[in-house]
């Protein structure tokens, strides 16, 4: 069969496909983004009538999938490492409540933070709502996983998480398909008080879930994606979870490794092979990617067995992701001396698009800001973030998805007057509408800058749900009429716009000014394609 | 056979369109291959590197070991020089002269160019200048991997075949400009090493 090339995070997308999925529910979010655009983009998934649905959050989205799962039909909701925190309640609830049709939360970490602001394993989630995780080495992996997952997630009536990271999201190789699986007919879960978590049945439910532990371990351990690979010296032996497996035979190019390998791609851990590796070999070295979770398993809290090594004990660096050479290192192989990067190179972080609206907005900021001392805007996760770096250097805070608005209201009860929150506007129909419930609810004198570019800028511009929405948001929520701003960020406009954060930054009590503008990126998008359509329609 | 490729530029440059070239020759070519991307954040005007790596045999890590990269394809010359460290010591670097200045401190151009002519194996050429003499500056990727393919054991044809595939829906005319583009740089490049 011909093989496609596709990143980890397209053939996770036709694999959903491909296995009878119903629906697709995500937030965008690196690196996950990729999986549900695909389906969104799929002819086939279009003709096979599959929902793909981008959500306010991944909150929204979980529970989307799940009422999917509840009406029989298989799905699946995506989201990156930091997204699964804001699904976190339905997540470990949907555990109790257990699943209908196949559901499987694809959970993208994103070790070393090559765009998020913490790297939190998501395995840890996978165990604390006691399910099985699937963590695939590759691409090919990930997408017979996904059919697999549905299995499992069917078979116990469970939801089952699949955990990637950024190295297999956004990296190609071949992928071959399987044979289409017809979807699942709506159908209601055989006791239809399987899904209300009222206490009584809560317990019985969690009973449930506490009794397929054994279950799931036994899948675990006659599973064909956890291996026990035979090895002649037992001085060590080594456990590779997911995508380290690779980085390990990178470093056996003839692949003639003498340790015994045990491959997990399966969760719970398998107790036999691991029990087994540990009762042949002198010492256990563990590769993980992300947080050091197996190591710390095996170790326990008196580490009085065999010697664990790993990223505990430093003979894996502690943070930051897996590569050939640091698990080169770390089996204990001399790493060549390389070339140096010349002195002279100068660093180029990310910076705003040339002609993006947010710099105007940020210029009249600085500028409403300058009589004040510095230190007072609390600022979102989007593209505006890096209005942290020079020349605008604008905002003190990043946190999570909506703490700008209400760590300005803290800061604001604390005395920090005036302060400001700076948010893009799919950041405020994400988590910002409660937080300026609250504010306006508590008469708090802050100043909300929705930085208005109708889309989703970062993660490559998807639809926003704030689009046309916002003016009348804030109304409902009640923010005064007059103190709802809507201003165009250019150039031109400048003092004009001054005038206006000023007069907002000064008055006592909720304001919200909104720049919009659209983002120069999708700008640019639809005049191409709008170039293209005229072209088109010319030539014929 | 087997070539492990660091791919170089800036978020736009068009580095990607040069990894899918050599991809989909690659598949034609019944290799393996694995492609290590950036997306999210750095593709906003940050430096941005592919691990482009094909095998007749199955290939395990996604990324390069450092020191192991037969080459470095740049399409910008400070930033092919930030991936260094993955180089062989008697690797090539392939790269734009042109700069691309979107920092306050970039550094002086003829240093950067001494550090570049310092390196045993290198193919230099202002892919900017060349192809916007062919007709349009955004074919300068296509010239820099022109000049990279006497150094990647493909057949040219496929390489050729696979930007007929890939620019073939957006047009003829691109078809055709890239097809001179990556020739250009072909030519300059067997010349060089004359």
């Amino acid at each position: 069969m011909q093989k496609l090339l596709l990143l980890g995070d397209e053939a996770i997308a036709q694999a959903g496909i491909d296995a009878g999925m119903s629906g697709i529910y995500a937030y965008p979010g690196t690196p996950s983004t990729e999986i549900t655009e695909y389906v969104r983009a799929s002819k086939e998934a279009r003709e096979k009538g599959i929902v793909a649905s981008w959500c306010a959050n991944e909150k929204t989205a979980a529970e989307t999938a799940l009422g999917m799962s509840y009406a029989g039909r298989r799905t699946m909701t995506c989201m990156k490492h930091v997204g699964l925190n804001v699904a976190a309640d339905a997540f470990i609830n949907s555990s109790i409540t257990g699943a209908n049709g196949g559901i499987i939360f694809l959970v993208a970490d994103d070790p070393s933070m090559h765009s998020s602001q913490n790297e939190q394993d998501s395995r840890f989630y996978g165990k604390f709502a006691m399910i099985p995780i699937l963590e695939p080495s590759n691409q090919q992996e990930a997408y017979d996983m996904v059919h697999y997952g549905f299995d499992l997630s069917e078979k116990f009536r469970i939801p089952v998480m699949i955990r990637i990271t950024t190295r297999l999201a956004h990296s190609r190789a071949g992928v071959v398909r399987k044979p289409s699986r017809e979807q699942n007919k709506v159908g209601l879960p055989q006791n239809l008080r399987q899904f209300v978590l009222l206490p009584a049945i809560a317990r019985k439910q969690y009973k449930m879930l506490v009794d397929l532990q054994p279950k799931f371990l036994q899948e675990s351990e006659q599973s064909a994606l956890n291996v026990y690979y035979e090895g002649e010296d037992k001085s060590m032996g080594i456990i590779a979870c997911g995508l380290a497996y690779n980085y390990l035979m990178e470093n056996f190019p003839e692949r003639d490794i003498k340790y015994p390998v045990v491959k997990v791609s399966q969760y719970p851990l398998p107790e036999n092979h691991i029990r087994r590796l540990y009762e042949e070999c002198d010492s256990i070295l563990v590769l993980e990617d992300g947080y050091p979770i197996v190591e710390e398993m095996l170790k326990g809290f008196l580490n009085l067995g065999k010697p664990i090594k790993g990223r505990l004990d430093g003979t894996i660096a502690r943070t930051g992701e897996l590569n050939p050479n640091n698990v080169g290192a770390g089996l204990g192989f001399v790493q060549e001396e390389t070339l140096g990067i010349p002195s002279l190179l100068a660093p180029r972080p990310p910076s705003l698009c040339k002609g993006c609206p947010h710099i105007d907005s940020f210029l009249a900021l600085n500028e409403a800001l300058d009589k004040y001392a510095r230190g007072r805007v609390f600022s979102d996760i989007g593209c505006y973030t890096l209005s942290a770096l020079p020349p605008y250097e604008s905002i003190n805070t990043c946190v999570d998805m909506g703490a700008s608005i209400t760590m300005a209201k803290g800061a604001a009860d604390a005395g920090l007057v005036p302060a400001v929150a700076v948010l893009g506007d799919s950041t405020f129909t994400h988590s910002g509408i409660t937080g300026l419930l609250d504010a306006v609810n508590d008469k708090s004198n802050i100043t909300v800058i929705i930085l208005d570019n109708a889309t989703t800028g970062m993660t490559g511009g998807q639809p926003s749900s704030a689009l046309d929405k916002i003016e009348d948001i804030c109304k409902g929520l009640g923010v005064e009429e007059e103190h709802i701003r809507v201003v165009k960020p250019l150039r031109k406009h400048h003092e004009e716009n001054l005038q206006i954060f000023k007069e907002e930054i000064e008055y006592n009590g909720v304001s919200v000014i909104i720049p919009r503008r659209e983002c120069i990126q999708t700008l640019n998008k639809r005049m191409r394609e709008k170039f293209k359509e005229k072209a088109k329609a010319a030539g014929k | 056979m087997k070539i492990d490729i660091i791919l170089a530029g800036v978020g736009g440059q068009g580095i990607l369109s040069i990894a899918a070239t050599i991809g989909l020759a690659a598949v034609e070519a019944g290799l393996y291959l694995k492609q290590a991307e950036v997306h999210g954040m750095s593709q906003r005007g940050g430096d941005v590197q592919s691990h482009l790596r094909l095998s007749d045999k199955e290939i395990a890590s996604d990324l390069i070991p450092f020191g192991k990269a037969d080459m470095i394809i740049s399409v910008e010359p400070m930033e092919g020089l930030r991936y260094l460290p993955y180089l062989k010591k008697d690797g090539w670097l392939i790269t734009n002269t042109k700069p691309f200045i979107n920092i306050s401190n970039y550094p002086d151009e003829e240093k950067l160019m001494a550090e570049i002519k310092a390196l045993p194996n290198h193919i230099a050429l202002d892919a900017d200048s060349v192809a916007s003499e062919l007709g349009s500056v955004k074919a300068t990727n296509m010239v820099v991997l022109g000049a990279a393919t006497p150094f990647i054991n493909i057949d040219f044809e496929k390489l050729e075949n696979a930007i007929r595939t890939l620019f073939g829906r957006k047009g003829e005319e691109l078809v055709t400009l890239n097809l001179q583009a990556i020739n250009t740089g072909r030519k300059f490049s067997m010349e060089a090493q004359k």
